[in-house]
């Protein structure tokens, strides 16, 4: 059953800024409920195969299928609504300054117009779950770095989406704050969540050792290597 | 019509995402405002022209002149002889020949108050009214060539015609200028909207990456261009129909100045200003938006 069910495939895509590629050949499925960690050393291109995952780059070679379709082809209204089923939590964040954390949080509700009295309910669980209920009414230049991280998480899951894809999200915060937030990401996990998170930060890895069966993925060279058995 | 309503009551929310622009508003403002006030009276032109036109068009080629060069002697026997001759012509209503004040009258601007007429070689006017069939002009001129040699019929169709065209080339002028304001209108609405687009780019590649359609995040700023248009050339637009409305006032014949302004269900015509600004913001800010948008993922 070639693909099906797939939330995410890239088959032999490759991308470069320039003439050089920063990624090719690189061969991936993300089934549902999966989780896997994609390491490899600063510049190799982590972030650039997550803006892969959800369409904000485009491959230069091979395809990306987002929920089965081929992303080359997909209208600018289908990639929106494929976004919404596609949590992503930014490296650097990117929260809009001057709403407060908790319209943040609902923002995807908001451009979706799915803010019903139910969603409000949920939000202010989420805002619990993610231990930001005190910070609710702060703008974000006001948050630390892991409350940060933590508002971006709960904005990528308040669409309860298919697949949530992390960027560095411990890279700004002390090593508790970076195990809780691992927790979540496992939390959500076992909800069912395809999880792929982007870090360099081994230490995270074996700390996940122990909560949840993951694939560990390594791009080196521009290409994507399984770097070990599952943890 | 739906649409336009929803346009007018907006998302709260979604209003709120895009943070206020204090001085691309103001700009706007601005310029709705100043380009509605040039439009009332470009629109005032074209209309007061247009009446003129329609009047001289109507009232010269309903009436013309017969003038009567003849020896002192013989003046007063050719005029009747006219009188007679335009009596029995089909499709004359009336005719009468100026008395002196009338000619006297006529020649005070150019000769002053005192000009003894009875004196000099004077040619005696008759003005010739017409029923709305109109009388054969050429028929007239060879009856009149027979009956008083020293009378020429003058139809005004000569010197009417320029008139009238010159009348029509400034009514249509106003309108060129309405459309020209509509075009810097839009040119500026799409600068000032292209800024705020351009100083928000951050937030909407945020609003792309969780999930907004286009036409979402477009329609955030269209609203916003769209009331802030209509507001400032509501304001515009009064103020030009009060400024109208304060100019100097004459009789309908005096000069084409004093006659500039509105008459009757004219005045009713302004109020289109706002909703033109408004819809050329509309389209300005969508059309200014979807480019910006298309080169965002």
């Amino acid at each position: 059953m070639q693909g099906a069910g797939i939330v995410i495939e890239l088959e032999d895509a490759a991308y470069g800024y320039g003439a050089e590629p920063l990624l090719s050949e690189i061969s991936l499925r993300l089934a549902p409920g999966s989780f896997h960690f994609l390491t490899g050393p600063s510049g190799a291109g982590k972030t650039t195969f997550l803006k892969l995952c959800y369409a904000e780059l485009l491959p230069t070679g091979g395809s990306v299928k987002l929920f089965e379709q081929e992303a080359k082809t997909m209208a600018r209204d289908e990639i929106a609504l494929a976004r919404q089923r596609i949590g992503v939590v930014h490296q650097d964040c990117q929260f809009l300054d001057h709403l407060p954390v908790s319209e943040n949080i609902a923002l995807p509700l908001t451009v979706s117009n799915r803010q019903t009295g139910e969603e409000a309910a949920n939000l202010e669980e989420l805002i619990g779950w993610v231990g930001l209920r005190a910070r609710a009414d702060a703008l974000p230049p006001e948050l630390s770095g892991g409350e940060r991280q933590r508002a971006a998480l709960a904005r990528a899951v308040i669409m309860d989406p298919d697949v949530i894809l992390a960027d560095e999200p411990t890279g700004n915060v002390d090593w508790e704050m970076s195990l809780r937030l691992l927790t979540l990401l496992v939390e959500l996990n076992k909800m069912g969540k395809t999880v792929l998170i982007a870090t360099h930060d081994l230490s995270l890895i074996r700390a996940a050792k122990a909560q949840v069966s993951a694939r560990v993925l390594r791009i080196g060279d521009g290409r994507l290597q399984l770097a070990g058995a599952d943890l | 019509m739906n649409r336009v309503l929803a346009l007018l009551q907006g998302d709260s929310q979604a209003d709120r995402v895009v943070p206020p622009s204090g001085y691309s508003a103001r700009l706007t403002l601005f310029t709705a405002g100043a380009m509605a006030f040039l439009a009332v009276f470009a629109m005032a032109l074209s209309l007061a022209a247009g009446r003129l036109a329609d009047r001289w068009s109507d009232a010269l080629a309903r009436s013309s002149t017969i003038r009567i060069s003849a020896p002192v002697a013989e003046l007063e026997a050719q005029t009747w002889a006219v009188l007679t001759v335009l009596e029995q012509t089909p499709g004359v209503d009336s005719a009468r020949a100026l008395t002196d004040e009338e000619q006297r009258a006529l020649l005070e601007p150019w000769f002053g108050p005192d000009l003894p007429v009875a004196d000099l070689p004077i040619p005696r006017l008759v003005e010739v009214i017409e029923t709305e069939e109109g009388y054969d002009a050429e028929g007239l001129r060879q009856r009149l060539a027979a009956e008083a040699p020293g009378a020429v019929l003058d139809d005004h169709t000569r010197w009417r015609r320029p008139l009238v065209e010159a009348a029509n080339r400034l009514r249509m002028l106003g309108w060129v200028a309405m459309g020209l304001i509509l075009a810097s209108t839009a040119a500026l609405i799409t600068l000032a909207a292209g800024s705020a687009l351009a100083a928000n780019q951050s937030v909407i590649t945020v609003m792309r990456l969780v999930g907004a359609k286009d036409n979402y995040i477009a329609r955030a700023f269209v609203r916003r261009f769209t009331l802030r248009a209509l507001m400032g050339a509501a304001v515009g637009t009064g103020a030009g129909m009060v400024a109208v409305a304060l100019l100097p006032r004459a009789g309908d014949d005096e000069a084409f100045l004093t006659g500039l302004g509105f008459a009757g269900v004219h005045w009713l015509w302004p109020l289109t200003v706002p909703i033109l600004a408004a819809v050329t913001a509309f389209w300005a800010t969508r059309i200014a938006a979807f480019r910006t948008l298309r080169g965002l993922r």
